[in-house]
């Protein structure tokens, strides 16, 4: 896949703190990169450093070939960046800011005009337009804030915590937004809402403490969830040592009762290394004459994967 | 560096002065008090010249204070709202952004210089003054500014409190425009050699502006100024591209 933004090891200190440590990942056109960690993981500073706002301690970043170091401006040329909070001019109307980003970003006369217009309707703020910055919501700064990022279409989008203090309405539009133009470019977004990156993203690549700790598709990270193929069952009337039973059937590494309740029994089946269990116990109950009232297959939890991933980091820290 | 990219940063930073009243204020503040100056403490009638030396002999002393005034929110605004990460990722060069911010920063004090014309127009009709030696003055003030100016706005890049640019800026402005005068000389008399002495003397901003407004205005003047706002400038420069590393 052709690489628009390429990280090499890619390395930050500040004083005797090691922010970033030896990141290396690189995102293709169509790719929408999910960038989890906790707050402090240094999500923020990798961006800053690969829009130019930082300088990387050691190794190297590429934007459409072109390194962040070596050439800033063209990288910045190639980029939309919402920083995280999305920073603004509060003084100025909504027109006014995004004429002066059109301006900087080189486009005058009638192709300005036809930029600020593109990007108001995109991001939904003609009734906005000549309110001062200041006097508009959260909701609203930070469209105009994406709407800014994207004026020029450029080939990659860097978004920090583009829904962060949105409300549900608000951040569905966002990520509207985010996969209309996810086809044609690169995107990273930096998140810490999990339900984020099943709603947009294609790739989740998860740091704990500076570094990578799992760079996967979304289901390829639920899959390692003890949760992943757990099969939950409501069975009727079921006999005494059933529970047992189940346990002692192959691929299966732990029953848990839910809930005993109206003669219906609630059960957890946990399988052995994610397997598909599903259809063995199905099979089995019925040949023992149990009546399944209900049977879903769990896809695993993010959030526990998350926590795994990035409380391991920790741990791997702490050791070390 | 693209004379386009400094254009757009400075009408920005124009706009943004005239967006808040304080512009106006300040306008008001600056030509009531070189008026007052110039009638109540410099004894403008009494004197009974044809000229403006009773206004231009307090223009260091208004610059030294509305300079910084003018120039501490260009960056440390932008560093406590944030926006500099916005600006600084943007494709300009940190030089683009530091002369533009400076520009709006100078045509601003050259829009008050330029609303003091009742001044002139009062002499004129008074007497007949050498216009000359007062084009001189105008354009001799004009560069003074400029040079507190290039000092409040690094300055001014150097912290996120505008409180503190302001404070700082109006010190190394002090500092620069006494340093021909004793206050500054006397503590480094026998401190350093007297060509050191000569040196620190031949920096003061007072002598230069004084001599220009004699009328004597030395390429030599024109070019100290040109100088200090040039470094200023650069250093405000670096004081941008180290906050990156």
């Amino acid at each position: 896949m052709e690489g628009m933004v390429e990280l090499d090891r890619l390395t930050r200190d500040f004083g005797p703190i090691r922010a970033v440590d030896r990141v290396s990942f690189t995102v293709g056109r169509g790719e929408v990169v999910g960038f989890l960690g906790p707050n402090g993981a240094g999500k923020t500073t990798t961006m800053r450093m690969i829009t130019g706002f930082l300088l990387p301690t050691a190794g190297t970043a590429r934007v459409m070939g072109h390194d962040v170091v070596a050439e800033p401006l063209a990288v910045k040329r190639q980029l939309g960046y919402l920083p995280e909070g999305a920073p603004l001019y509060g003084d100025m109307t909504v027109a006014a800011f995004l004429r002066f980003v059109a301006a900087v970003r080189g486009f005058g006369g009638a192709e300005k005009r036809r930029r600020v217009a593109a990007a108001v309707e995109r991001a939904q703020l003609q009734e906005v337009l000549h309110q001062p910055i200041d006097t508009l919501s959260k909701g609203f700064k930070r469209r105009v804030g994406l709407a800014q990022a994207i004026l020029h279409d450029p080939p990659v989008l860097i978004l920090d915590e583009p829904t962060d203090g949105l409300d549900p309405n608000q951040k569905h539009e966002v990520r509207r937004l985010v996969r209309e133009m996810a086809p044609d470019k690169a995107i990273i977004i930096s998140t810490h809402i999990l339900e984020e990156v099943d709603a947009v993203c294609t790739r989740a690549i998860v740091i704990a403490r500076g570094r990578i700790v799992a760079d996967a598709h979304p289901d390829e990270l639920r899959a390692r969830s003890p949760h992943h193929h757990a099969l939950r069952l409501k069975l009727r009337a079921a006999a005494d040592g059933l529970v047992e039973a189940l346990c002692g059937l192959a691929a299966v590494r732990a029953v848990e009762t839910v809930a005993v309740q109206d003669g219906l029994l609630e059960l957890l089946v946990l399988p052995e290394g994610g397997r598909d269990i599903a259809a063995d116990v199905l099979g089995w109950l019925r040949a023992q004459g149990v009546e399944v009232v209900e049977s879903f297959v769990e896809r695993g939890r993010l959030d526990e994967v998350f926590r795994m991933l990035t409380r391991e980091g920790e741990a791997h820290h702490a050791a070390a | 560096m693209r004379l386009r990219n400094v254009a757009v940063v400075t009408a920005r930073e124009l706009g943004a002065y005239f967006t808040t009243p304080l512009a106006y204020v300040f306008i008001v503040v600056f030509l009531t008090l070189a008026g007052a100056l110039t009638f109540y403490v410099g004894g403008f009638f009494e004197r009974g010249e044809a000229d403006l030396q009773a206004f231009f002999v307090f223009h260091p002393w208004l610059h030294l204070f509305f300079a910084p005034a003018i120039a501490m929110r260009l960056w440390a605004e932008e560093r406590r709202t944030g926006t500099v990460e916005l600006l600084m990722t943007l494709p300009l060069t940190s030089f683009e952004a530091v002369l533009g911010k400076f520009l709006a920063a100078w045509l601003f004090v050259g829009l008050a210089l330029v609303l003091t014309f009742p001044m002139w127009l009062t002499v004129t009709w008074l007497g007949n003054p050498d216009h000359g030696v007062i084009l001189a003055s105008y354009l001799g003030s004009w560069v003074l500014a400029g040079a507190f100016l290039a000092i409040g706005v690094t300055v001014s890049a150097l912290t996120r409190n505008q409180v503190i640019a302001f404070v700082l800026g109006a010190a190394v402005g002090f500092l620069f425009m006494m340093s021909g005068v004793e206050v500054v000389l006397a503590p480094l008399r026998g401190l350093v050699s007297p060509d050191v002495l000569d040196l620190v003397a031949s920096f003061s901003f007072l002598r230069h502006f004084t001599d220009i407004t004699r009328g004597v205005v030395t390429l030599a003047d024109l070019v100290f100024f040109a100088a200090v706002i040039g470094v200023g400038l650069l250093l405000n420069t670096l004081v941008v591209e180290l906050e990156k590393a």
